[in-house]
């Protein structure tokens, strides 16, 4: 039944391929032959760099070093655009519909058939309707694409796809925000696609998806390719197997152990918020709890309900003694200020979207959350200011060319260790940590590390959200499984293994999947 | 009167290489961004004082004590206005209603000094303002409209209540001259008026540059939702620039009534709200948030006042004046937006 891709020939040819990103590795000399009209998986687990690899086949990013070469040929892709000249066109997670427009006019977006300047409307529907019969879509070329369903908005991307007369389709989680029936009907095109000679390159979270559909699977870990061989005799738990085993030498701090009785500090209790769904969790002193999943998996919901940045619809969020109620909040918007004050404070998932006032100065971007401490009656005193927050950067050992150097002139993990300096000055209990270590070199990780432990150890409650299961097996006392917005494991002691995380993570055989 | 920006506060070393007790100054050559970047947050202050010396220079009766404190004297309700207004901008929003507000508060005042005492007919007027901006301030932020078109409606309809309360009239205070005291009274051989905008342009100072509202006026205006993240209400906060912003364009509204001693609907509107804005962008303020302060807006302010009373004093044609300005402003958008693209930390 499936395809015997080597028999056609390369399509794609990638040798050698190198990409960092700062001090970060993301692919680390990676070779593959992806055959014409197969059906090649990228696998991995978040941040093995299946996704940069798609993106380095459709000109999104451009490789450090390596070679990419298209029907035998050498090519450069300095943007997608050169790409799709090429054929080669990537379908990205997030959709890329212009709402407004129909469909047909989506399809064309930038090939409009056009007669003297204008839009010909007739010539736009004939050849939509010549484009959807040829890939069997029954899609009203009329509608307008942003009433249409997500599963009828990929077809529709799909659909460009082939208007562009792409040979090569990348899709990155094209099943992710699809419905079971809705995944059926996709999967029956990809096949029909590849049948007719398109080659497609799945990148995808799912194993049952992709040992169903792919001809090929590829499998990256850290960056490295781990082995290219067909799907045909793999099984979920071969691939998960390859996943696994790292070997990265990364030493964590030693682990204070946390008395059985420590106090609880984080209570959460039925918490449903947009993207997570009835989460019970606690965390004591001294405990730092992580929190695995896949991206996606709602992890960063979870944090962000309970830190009050999104009104959650059910639930309670205690802390230590004083509780902030969902309810309540919603009528008095509580917001991450009264989180704050409740002695919850939050590094977000993205320091430069979320985090850093990158215009602004050092001093000012760490004093933000504990203005009140260096000031009276709303007037600050700037020596104060200035004094709190060089203690608390050379406590951290933020390397910085002065404190009224803009934050957004210092390294990422730098930038990072402000987020850190600007929380910990407002000395909470409770710190949720989301992806603390992501895009920051090797120092600053384990810099982060030691401050997470020793934060710890000094009786802090930590919740680790991280996408590295290493990190997470290296310092955390417990550890919490999301998938779909749900807690599906919780883990301690000899129960934390790389196996027992991924296993819980992907759904497949694991300890706690329900 | 001039508050020394924070970011330009020369920051004592970072004592993060513990090692080395010298003090880090800056590094290398400044790129391209640094300058453009200093030239912006400082650089009204050079074309304003080669300007002011040319004048000098030019024309004799420019350099006295009358003329300059006319300048000022003329310019007090603007300067108030567009103190308040640089609030507004650094905050991340823009109010369009200043000139709307200014009229309506002009003759509201004026109507009521006619029956009640003048002290009761401006305090009304301000009140007015101050009302008027948290209703600015909560449709900009509560309901979440976007500020340019939130204010530019709210502008429309406060005109047509200003034209409702003169019948479209003009409203003559000659036989209240005690109204006119918030402007004409001397201290110290000035008029009033002008006390009254120190005083203010002060105070608005303080709080932008001293206090914590300001700092997180900032902090909104530079990243949103990282300011929300780290505990900073930025929706009371905005709330706050729009009604100091109306309270402000009342008070010019109220000062220049009791100038003229008269008031009508048609005064200010869009010329003072364009003028003001103009200003506060001549004077560096970044329109997309996050950067500004009130004494550049002073020297905004007044450099194109300058013009004005230098083109007067030169005889000059008063069409050249408006060329010059809307160049003045290009260059002044374009230095920011240069000191963005390729400035220190625009990643």
């Amino acid at each position: 039944m499936p395809e015997r891709p080597g028999l056609r020939g390369a399509h794609v040819e990638l040798k050698e391929i190198s990409k960092s990103y700062g001090g970060a590795r993301a692919l680390e000399a990676v070779s593959l032959q992806i055959g014409r009209g197969s059906i090649h998986a990228l696998v991995g687990e978040n941040g093995a760099g299946k996704s940069t690899l798609g993106k380095i086949i459709c000109g999104d990013i451009t490789p450090d070093h390596g070679q990419l070469l298209v029907n035998g040929k050498p090519v450069h892709f300095h943007s997608p655009r050169a790409a799709i000249a090429s054929g080669v066109v990537r379908i990205a997670q997030e959709l890329s519909i212009v709402p407004t427009l129909t469909v047909a006019q989506n399809v064309f977006l930038g090939s409009e058939p056009r007669r003297a300047g204008f839009e010909s409307r007739r010539e736009l529907r004939r050849r939509y309707a010549e484009l959807a019969a040829k890939a069997g879509f029954h899609l009203d070329g009329d509608a307008n694409a942003g009433s249409l369903r997500t599963a009828d908005q990929q077809k529709a991307e799909i659909l460009r796809a082939l208007g562009r007369d792409a040979e090569l389709i990348v899709m990155d989680e094209p099943t992710a925000a699809l419905s079971r029936p809705d995944v059926g009907t996709l999967h029956e095109i990809i096949r029909r696609l590849a049948r007719s000679g398109t080659t497609i390159v799945l990148v995808s979270h799912f194993l049952r998806e992709v040992l169903e559909l792919a001809d090929e699977v590829t499998i990256l870990r850290d960056g490295h390719l781990i082995r290219s061989t067909p799907a045909h005799g793999q099984t979920e738990e071969s691939v998960l197997n390859a996943m696994l085993g790292r070997t990265l030498g990364a030493t964590f701090p030693v682990r204070q152990h946390v008395a059985a009785d420590a106090p609880v500090l984080l209570s959460v209790a039925g918490l449903t918020a947009p993207g997570a769904s009835d989460v019970s969790l606690e965390v004591r002193a001294g405990e730092i709890v992580g929190l695995a999943g896949l991206v996606g998996a709602g992890r960063t919901e979870l944090a962000r309900a309970v830190c009050q940045a999104v009104r959650s619809s059910a639930g309670t969020v205690t802390i230590a003694g004083g509780a902030i109620q969902p309810r309540l909040a919603r009528l008095r918007r509580a917001g991450p200020h009264a989180a704050l004050r409740a002695g919850v404070a939050m590094i977000p998932e993205s320091r430069k979207e979320q985090g850093l006032l990158l215009r602004r100065s050092v001093t000012e971007n760490v004093s933000l959350a504990s203005l009140g401490m260096v000031s009276r009656r709303g007037l600050i005193s700037r020596g104060a200011e200035r004094q709190a927050v060089r203690q608390m950067l050379a406590k951290l050992e933020v390397r910085a060319h002065s404190q009224a150097a803009p934050a957004g002139t210092l390294s990422g993990g730098n930038q990072q260790k402000l987020l850190f300096a600007r929380v910990l000055l407002a000395s909470p209990r409770v710190l949720i940590a989301d992806e603390p270590t992501r895009g920051v070199d090797v120092g600053a990780k384990r810099a982060i590390y030691e401050l997470l432990t020793s934060l710890a150890a000094d009786g802090m409650g930590v919740l680790l959200i991280s996408s590295d299961v290493e990190e997470v097996l290296g310092l955390a006392h417990r550890v919490l499984v999301m998938r779909a917005g749900r807690i599906v494991a919780g883990l301690r002691g000899d129960e934390i293994s790389e196996a027992a995380i991924l296993g819980a993570a992907f759904g497949s055989a694991g300890k706690g999947t329900p | 009167m001039t508050q020394p920006d924070p970011v330009g506060a020369a920051g004592a070393p970072v004592s993060g290489t513990p090692a080395s007790g010298t003090p880090a100054h800056r590094f290398g050559p400044p790129s391209a961004g640094a300058i453009a970047a200093r030239l912006r947050r400082s650089g009204i202050v050079l074309p304003f004082g080669v300007l002011f010396v040319v004048l000098s220079v030019a024309s004799g009766s420019f350099f006295t004590k009358v003329n300059l404190l006319d300048i000022v004297d003329q310019q007090a309700s603007t300067l108030i206005i567009a103190a308040a207004g640089t609030l507004v901008l650094v905050a991340g929003g823009l109010d369009l209603s200043v000139g709307a507000i200014y009229a309506l508060a002009g003759v509201t005042s004026a109507q009521l000094a006619l029956s009640v005492s003048p002290l009761l007919a401006i305090a009304a007027g301000v009140a007015v303002g101050l009302v008027l901006g948290l209703v600015n301030g909560v449709i900009a932020t509560f309901f979440r409209i976007n500020s340019l078109i939130a204010t530019l409606a709210m502008s429309f309809v406060v005109s047509g209540l200003a034209s409702l309360v003169t019948s479209g009239n003009l409203i003559i205070d000659y036989s209240h001259p005690a109204f006119a005291d918030l402007a004409r009274w001397q201290f110290l051989t000035v008029n009033m008026s002008s006390w009254v905008m120190l005083l203010a342009v002060v105070a608005l100072g303080i709080v932008l540059s001293r206090t914590t509202a300001g700092r997180y006026m900032y902090a909104a205006g530079s990243n949103a939702e990282a300011a929300r993240l780290a505990g900073v209400r930025v929706q009371l906060v905005k709330l706050l620039t729009f009604v100091l912003s109306g309270g402000a364009a009342a008070l010019g509204g109220v000062i220049d009534a009791s100038r003229v001693l008269s008031a009508q609907a048609s005064n200010g509107q869009t010329t003072l709200t364009f003028t003001v804005l103009a200003g506060i962008v001549v004077g560096g303020t970044s329109i997309l948030g996050g950067e500004g302060a009130i004494w550049r807006t002073v020297f905004g302010v007044l450099f194109i006042a300058l013009i004005g009373n230098g083109s007067d004093l030169l005889g000059l044609n008063p069409l050249y004046d408006q060329i010059a300005l809307g160049v003045i402003l290009l260059l002044a958008v374009g230095a920011d937006a240069w000191s963005r693209l390729r400035g220190a930390g625009g990643g």
